[in-house]
């Protein structure tokens, strides 16, 4: 693998080359945290944060995004026909993206870019973008990642990943669209032979870190309605006050639903962010509503990303363990407890 | 207050011993640093998983909601007076309750501390009227007084205002407290710079409805925000919508809301959301003198017609 040394004194020179021929976008702190966000003209992201409040999910999936226009004017020849948006698809480079919230993009992906369906809003943006991931040295002590699949070094469907090295970046050139962004900024410098042990050390060093950890070893082999049934889940859901904090915050949650807003005789179709931890989620049009108790909703979340998503996919579960459902979750639903419980392979009394 | 939790444990086991209630609603030792978690207990073997401590600042009220057992629950000031609330709304019976009341000094800001701390807190412990914060081999002390969630630093009801046991002495409670400084404060501005004020206070907000779930005021069956024959507000983040939620979920707490901070805690981009209702609680004050939750047989004064009304449309 091909691993080029980034000078930080070049650092900023190099992002404003690409800069001139993309979209930059990176993480900025904005009062009390940092999120993704577009970076101005020379602008620098702010790689002094342990990972971002909000996922980078919205730079390929916006919480509101539309798709159609329309116009009620029956004079218009247009009525009644749904016009495809208008929308940017121009390539854009995120910087820093952690290493788990790209695996999170690979997991969602599963989901959009079936054989049967594709998403071409998800797609399209998904393809236009290439990820730089930033090396995670100092793993909160609520990340469990190393355990869901991923890791503070973790590659996957990372184009280039930046390791921090004192006044250096080392940065591991993953895909062609790695060594094309490299190429336009400027970054050619090679490092020396011995560089990847040196990046295998501190990948090391990072995972010893991680203090967290799940087991999700025997989730395979339970029976999905054994789970179901288990009699924990009036304990793990009573707390819950069926906010989307956990779904929104989330990297691998994709749930979306569709509006049609009309302005006069201006008509919008757009979808947005769905949580199923709302009530109206699974409303039917009759009225019926076949999750209408807060446990069913609860139950559902944990029992898609923990069994159903890994029943349907055998690509592990819908989990990257960044934390941060444990972190901001108001009431302390912590997903490592309910996936200790799910993984028992007996029913045991309620309490841990 | 971290002695409460003994004598929260032993009332708690003598209730479900004595079939006097079906549960008991308290709060968890919490998985993260300053959080506990909400909970119910029905086995008098299974108290011990009782806490009490600086992190309760969840409104335990919300989750007595239209329940039909007998319930023990543990009510520090503010969970009081919306038990009050709910009892005015026959949202409870009092004769469900078994209120176990916890006088309060208040509850600590885990962002206020986050920030203070400036790196990742590992660890959270108190020591009477200390807080101490270790992280990455480091540890500092803060005194609670200067940590306090914002409402608790203002609060005039420390002491649960209903309750059939005490789990302590009453504290003293806050005099001479000015509980409306920023509100004035953005009374005092032009409408330009109040608008922009507002803009930039509701920016991050990603529409979870954290803030609505996690207030015991809030149990319509279907939110407007959620009606769709006809819909009310957009499901967007487009900011008018945003803004329209925030302001009429405030004015449906006028003469309700018992500031208990749960909104703003609950909120995971730092909304400092207790702004509308901290307004709408000001006009309530000063045009009915009323403080909600205080009286369990007094209806709040926007549901009620009185003669005395400052206002001349409605006479």
């Amino acid at each position: 693998m091909k691993v080029l040394k980034i000078n930080k004194e070049d650092w900023a020179d190099g992002l404003k080359k690409l800069g001139e021929s993309c979209r930059l976008l990176g993480p900025l702190k904005d009062g009390e945290f940092h999120n993704f966000k577009e970076l101005g003209r020379g602008e620098l992201p702010d790689f002094n944060f342990q990972n971002t409040r909000l996922s980078p999910k919205s730079i390929v999936y916006p919480q509101s995004e539309k798709m159609f226009d329309y116009t009620l004017d029956q004079n218009d020849p247009n009525h009644n026909i749904l016009k495809e948006a208008v929308k940017d698809y121009s390539p854009q480079v995120v910087m820093g993206i952690r290493p788990c919230d790209a695996k999170a993009l690979s997991l969602v992906k599963l989901n959009f870019d079936t054989p049967e369906y594709k998403d071409t809003y998800w797609l399209k943006r998904f393809e236009s973008t290439t990820l730089v991931g930033l090396a995670c040295h100092n793993p909160c002590s609520s990340c469990f990642c190393t355990s869901a699949g991923t890791g503070p070094f973790h590659p996957e469907a990372l184009d280039m990943l930046l390791v921090e090295d004192n006044d250096q970046f080392l940065a591991q050139i993953l895909t062609e669209k790695g060594e094309a962004i490299a190429k336009t900024a400027g970054w050619s410098t090679e490092a020396g032979s011995d560089v990847q042990k040196q990046v295998t050390a501190m990948k090391e060093a990072a995972e010893g870190r991680i203090t967290s950890f799940i087991s999700a070893e025997n989730l395979k082999n339970k029976s999905a309605m054994e789970i179901y049934e288990d009699p924990y889940w009036e304990d793990v859901s009573f707390s819950c006050i069926n906010c989307g904090t956990c779904t929104y915050l989330c990297p691998t949650c994709w749930c979306f639903d569709v509006q049609d807003e009309t302005c006069g005789n201006c008509g919008i179709r757009m979808r947005n962010w769905d949580s199923c931890m709302y009530p109206l989620f699974s409303l039917h049009g009759s009225g019926h509503n076949p999750r209408g108790q807060k446990l069913q909703r609860v139950r559902q979340r944990f029992m898609h990303k923990l069994k159903y998503f890994l029943d349907k996919y055998d690509e592990g579960i819908q989990c990257v363990g960044c934390g941060r459902c444990v972190r901001y979750c108001p009431v302390n639903i912590d997903i490592r407890r309910v996936c200790e419980l799910m993984n028992r392979s007996e029913a045991c009394p309620v309490t841990i | 207050m971290l002695e409460y939790t003994e004598k929260i444990r032993e009332i708690s086991k003598q209730l479900l011993k004595e079939c006097k209630v079906d549960m008991v609603i308290g709060f968890r030792k919490g998985t993260v640093p300053m959080m506990n978690e909400p909970t119910f207990i029905k086995s008098a073997n299974e108290v011990n998983q009782l806490v009490w401590d600086s992190n309760c600042g969840i409104n335990l009220a919300n989750y007595l909601t239209n329940r039909k057992e007998n319930i023990g629950i543990i009510a520090k000031g503010c969970d009081s007076r919306n038990i009050c609330v709910h009892l005015v709304e026959n949202k409870i019976r009092r004769e469900q309750l078994h209120i176990i009341g916890v006088p309060c000094k208040g509850m600590i800001d885990k962002r206020k501390i986050a920030d203070l701390f400036g790196k990742e807190i590992l660890n959270v412990e108190e020591d009477g009227e200390s807080i101490v914060v270790e992280g990455d081999g480091t540890a500092k002390v803060y005194k609670k007084k200067d940590v306090l969630q914002e409402n608790c630093a203002i609060c005039i009801h420390r002491n649960p205002v209903i309750y059939d046991d005490l789990v302590g002495d009453l504290v003293e409670e806050q005099k001479d407290v000015d509980r409306y400084e920023d509100v004035r404060k953005i009374e005092a501005m032009a409408p330009d710079q109040r608008w922009n004020y507002f803009d930039d206070l509701l920016k991050n907000c990603i529409r979870c409805y954290a803030c609505r779930n996690v207030c015991p005021l809030c149990y319509c069956p279907t939110c407007f925000v959620d009606e769709s024959r006809p819909q009310w507000v957009g499901k967007s983040i487009d900011p008018t919508d945003t803004r329209t939620f925030h302001f009429l979920r405030a004015y449906h707490c006028a003469g309700r809301c018992t500031d208990c901070g749960a909104c703003e805690r609950a909120c995971p981009v730092n909304i400092k959301v207790r702004t509308f209702t901290k307004k709408l609680e000001k006009d309530v004050k000063e045009l009915f003198n009323f403080d909600a939750g205080l009286d369990p047989d007094v209806r709040p004064p926007l549901d009620v017609y009185k003669t005395q009304d400052p206002e001349d449309f409605i006479k």
